[in-house]
């Protein structure tokens, strides 16, 4: 099967230079490659370098060692090597990613933080704006929340807007960091069923599922991270 | 996405003489800029930042090393084309009255203290008007039009038109000089630590205002800020100063979420929330 996101013999290993140089190793050699419809699983212990390989991935942490590489309109890119206005490109169209907690951005609205993503598409701001109403309805988030900074949402509301934000542009590659972990049953349903669509439209997923139900809904294979760990 | 550079720095450096020995405020600098890339300089006080953005806007001249800016569309003036120079041009070769040009229209400067920047004899519409009319604008209705469109744009009250800048909040001083400095267009701006010293919510709407302009009207910006949480808002990528040298650069998120060096490590971790 073709592959749309690959690592290989990738390592991250933190260098704390306030601790005299100490050397916090995380994971190493870990060689991964994951295919359109693909939901590929990491699991393993808090701790364990899962949230760290889903930053390396997204080229938020840079790669101590290896490579990884992701396709990128028709041609494969070494992301952990690419020029930032190139990583800023991949990320645009090809590379969606949510993360555990939204980082807020003082006096914009969350319509307008969710459409965001299909604006720097070149979406009008009009459409931009209603498909998001779309996401944030169907992810259950109340209509008079949708014209306020998110600022002070409750950890479940700001999460759903992580996803809407997240899953929005339909990217070809989507990395999720624990979507589900502050949502209640009936939202983790919802996430699962998009997921399950993601996956449906080609989308190559790569995920962090804390919730064991969760994983074996949307996950077709599982990474153990724990494996790759450094010298203990 | 546009390949064509906007902006390259190679090896740029500027001693100055400091009791009696020459001390290089900034040393070794190099780096591209690409339209709309919008690129922070974060570093603290005295690591030459603020130097380093006066060697880019050729007010100060490099006593090592280069400049070269994009010339290929100065802003309406037909001028570049006939004069022979075009394309990546290196701004120690540009005559005092072209740069003065370039500065006027394709280039804005936003200074840390708005008077610096706004002259404060002449009204907020005259302040923005100015550029156009540096331009050959005359007619006053259109400069007027203009100048109330801006004033709309930065959220700016249209009433106080004819008042002074003096008489405006310091945000508003800061948006005015953001008005004045865009008003002809230019490609690239660049900003000296523009919202210190405002007051924290002042600073949210004059970055949120600055965020969407920037993205509007695809302009290259260089940002000299000490304020990461700034940077982490504004900027695509950023370079980290030290005794006049950059010690990292690159993505803005990798460099504050994944520093390097040990400087970077010390400033990132010396902040409450980054």
């Amino acid at each position: 099967m073709t592959s749309v996101l690959e690592t290989s013999e990738l390592s991250k290993t933190f260098t704390l230079h306030a601790r005299g140089g100490l050397a916090l190793p995380v994971f190493s050699g870990i060689s991964l490659s994951v295919g359109p419809g693909e939901c590929l699983a990491l699991t393993g212990h808090s701790g364990s370098g899962k949230s760290s390989l889903l930053r390396c991935l997204y080229g938020n942490y840079s790669a101590s060692s290896g490579e990884v590489r992701i396709r990128h309109q028709d041609q494969w890119i070494s992301l952990s090597a690419a020029p930032p206005r190139e990583v800023l490109d991949v990320r645009r169209r090809t590379l969606g990613y949510v993360s555990q907690f939204l980082r807020v951005i003082p006096r914009v609205s969350t319509l307008d933080i969710v459409a965001e993503p299909l604006r720097r598409l070149g979406v009008a701001a009009d459409e931009a704006r209603a498909q998001a109403a779309q996401w944030l309805a169907r992810l259950n988030l109340h209509e008079r929340l949708w014209h306020l900074p998110p600022a002070t949402f409750s950890g479940g509301e700001q999460q759903r807007v992580n996803i809407a934000h997240g899953l929005i542009a339909n990217h070809p590659v989507l990395l999720l960091d624990e979507p589900t972990a502050s949502l209640d049953a009936d939202n983790r349903r919802v996430v699962v069923e998009l997921i399950h669509a993601a996956r449906a439209r080609g989308a190559a997923v790569v995920g962090i599922f804390h919730d064991d139900e969760v994983r074996e809904a949307v996950a077709s294979r599982c990474l153990d991270v724990e494996h790759y760990r450094k010298s203990n | 996405m546009s390949s064509d550079l906007l902006l390259s720095v190679r090896n740029a450096g500027k001693q100055f003489m400091q009791g009696q020995r020459l001390r290089w405020a900034c040393r070794g600098v190099s780096f591209d800029l690409y339209p709309g890339e919008v690129l922070a300089v974060v570093g603290e006080s005295g690591s030459g930042k603020s130097t380093l953005l006066r060697l880019l806007a050729s007010r100060l001249a490099c006593d090592e090393g280069s400049v070269h800016y994009d010339l290929r569309e100065e802003a309406g003036s037909g001028v570049a084309a006939s004069r022979g120079a075009s394309g990546l041009v290196d701004l120690a070769g540009l005559s005092e009255a072209r740069l003065r040009w370039l500065a006027r229209t394709d280039w804005g400067f936003v200074e840390q203290h708005a008077r610096d920047g706004l002259r404060m004899n002449v009204s907020g519409g005259a302040n923005i008007g100015e550029r156009m009319m540096a331009l050959g604008a005359r007619h006053y209705g259109k400069l007027r039009g203009e100048a109330l469109s801006w004033m709309e744009r930065v959220e700016l009250d249209v009433d106080r038109i004819d008042d002074l800048p003096g008489t405006y909040s310091g945000g508003m001083q800061q948006r005015l000089q953001i008005a004045r400095n865009l008003v002809t267009h230019p490609r690239l701006v660049f900003m000296d630590e523009p919202t210190t010293g405002l007051d924290v919510s002042v600073q949210a709407r004059l970055l949120d205002l600055l965020r969407e302009l920037v993205d509007q009207l695809h302009l290259a910006a260089v940002i000299v800020t000490h304020d990461l949480a700034v940077a982490r808002l504004l900027a695509h990528r950023m370079l980290v100063m030290k005794d006049g040298c950059v010690v990292e650069q690159g993505l803005t998120d990798r460099v504050l979420d994944d520093p390097q060096h040990p400087y970077t490590q010390l400033l990132v971790s010396s902040v409450l929330t980054p």
